[in-house]
């Protein structure tokens, strides 16, 4: 039932993603919430480069507690993603069409998906110690200032997801209430 | 009079904020256990799977349950026997934090300034509640309050026409806006009366109460799970994805209020409902 995919996240990739369809992803991701997301667009407005190359890239809404000693990571749940709905269209205008969070998100986010062809992933808020254990590598590449919302490329393996909002437009938030409510 | 040295506190709130982070309370526990026992939609299974096997690691390698530790919330009930020593309470409570954030390897979540932004490095100041009792000891309760579900709750200021069902029809349209947001199962606090700010003030008191009690009043106990029985029939389920559970409790507080009005805030907090209490 549960389908393994493994990123770069091309657009051929994306259209084979449905609303509900459970999913193991390995690969490279980044992570970047609020303060992130605001410095990212701000370079770009200024024609500047992102610190990473967004073609294909996933987006990762976290800000994970600090490593204990000898470990990867620390706890690395998802955030609301509806915080960066203001930057997500600018985001995936420049490639990045992955994005790991939870929560809704506003129309113009699902437009923007449908244009780009995006994938919005839900991770399972509140469980920020099972999904630590899936992130193998982190580096932290920019912000350090922001301490736990700086920039960090991941490699996870079989990181449990579900597609809630495919690049048409479907959405599991209303499909799976509109499933259980006609039961 | 019995004298404490603010030291003191330092040491328990430190291990306060590492153990209210790292241990899920039983009630919670056992509540969402209850749940994933009458789902029957296979991802809402999944994911009360998923919830149960992180509160249990977090437990067994002592690592937060959530990467969002929260802002440290100290309920203090002092009692008025007491004579506190040694230094400034506040800062003995912050400093109890920081060491706590630090040692624990919690997320330091707070910003200096609500507009201007800036983190403070230490997840310090706490929000600390004061309240001065009969006695001589100190009840120290901590509850790390996470953002995702704080920002998902209202207050609202309604004419006592607006009755009982008015605080009915509220408490459903918070949990329905909220929706996903918040990671469902959510628990959800309510107060009733007071005054705009002791309305609220209950609201998050009531989070700080096990699940598995009622308010003592018998009208605001049938009201609890009342509620709490409407809300899980609104579908919203696990994570938002649909299916029995969109909240695992529901606790009532009240307070008496003025002729003119009937205040009610809802506070919103996820499964992750973290609490920890020591006497001194």
């Amino acid at each position: 039932m549960t389908r393994k995919i493994t990123l770069p996240l091309t657009e051929e990739l994306a259209r084979t993603l449905h609303a509900g369809d459970e999913v193991l992803l390995t690969g490279t991701i980044y992570t970047s919430r609020d303060a992130g997301h605001k410095r990212m667009c701000e370079s770009l407005a200024k024609g500047e480069p992102l610190p990473f190359d967004p073609t294909d890239a996933t987006i990762y809404y976290v800000g994970p507690t600090p490593a204990k000693p000898g470990t990867v990571i620390g706890s690395a749940g998802p955030t609301t993603s509806g915080r960066m709905d203001a930057y997500a269209p600018t985001m995936m205008s420049v490639g990045a069409r992955g994005m790991i969070g939870k929560g809704a998100r506003l129309p113009e986010v699902v437009e923007a998906m449908k244009k780009y062809s995006g994938v919005y992933f839900g991770a399972i808020g509140g469980a920020g110690a099972l999904l630590a254990k899936c992130i193998k590598k982190c580096e932290l590449i920019a912000y350090e200032d922001l301490g736990a919302e700086a920039l960090r490329k991941l490699y996870v393996e079989d990181m449990p997801l579900v597609v809630i909002i495919d690049c048409e437009g479907n959405n599991l938030y209303e499909i799976g209430r509109k499933e259980y409510l006609g039961k | 009079m019995r004298e404490i040295n603010v030291a003191t506190l330092t040491d328990v709130v430190e291990r306060l904020c590492i153990e209210a982070n790292v241990h899920l309370p039983q009630d919670v526990k056992c509540a969402i256990k209850n749940c994933r026992a009458c789902e029957d939609g296979r991802i809402a299974q999944g994911v009360l799977d998923n919830i149960i096997e992180n509160y249990e690691i977090a437990d067994k390698e002592c690592v937060p349950i959530c990467q969002d530790t929260g802002m440290a919330c100290v309920f203090l009930e002092i009692g008025q026997d007491v004579h506190l020593v040694g230094g400034d309470l506040t800062d003995a409570i912050n400093e109890g934090v920081r060491r706590g954030y630090t040692n624990g390897y919690l997320r330091k979540s707070v910003v200096k300034d609500p507009v201007r932004r800036g983190n403070t490095g230490d997840n310090t100041p706490a929000m600390i509640y004061t309240e001065i009792v009969p006695g001589e000891n100190i009840k120290v309760t901590l509850g790390p309050k996470g953002f995702g579900s704080e920002n998902m709750s209202q207050i609202r200021m309604f004419k006592p026409s607006a009755g009982l069902q008015g605080i009915k029809d509220f408490i459903l349209e918070v949990v329905e806006t909220a929706g996903p947001n918040p990671c469902p199962p959510m628990v959800v606090g309510v107060g009733i009366g007071g005054t705009f700010d002791k309305a609220a003030l209950l609201a998050k008191k009531a989070l700080m109460r096990p699940i598995d009690s009622s308010n003592p009043d018998p009208y605001y106990a049938d009201l609890e799970v009342e509620m709490l029985e409407k809300i899980n029939q609104l579908g919203i389920g696990p994570q938002g994805f649909g299916g029995k559970t969109t909240a695992i409790g529901l606790n009532i507080e009240t307070l008496p209020t003025h002729i003119a009005g009937m205040p009610c805030a809802v506070n919103i907090n996820c499964h992750v409902t973290r609490h920890k209490t020591e006497v001194i």
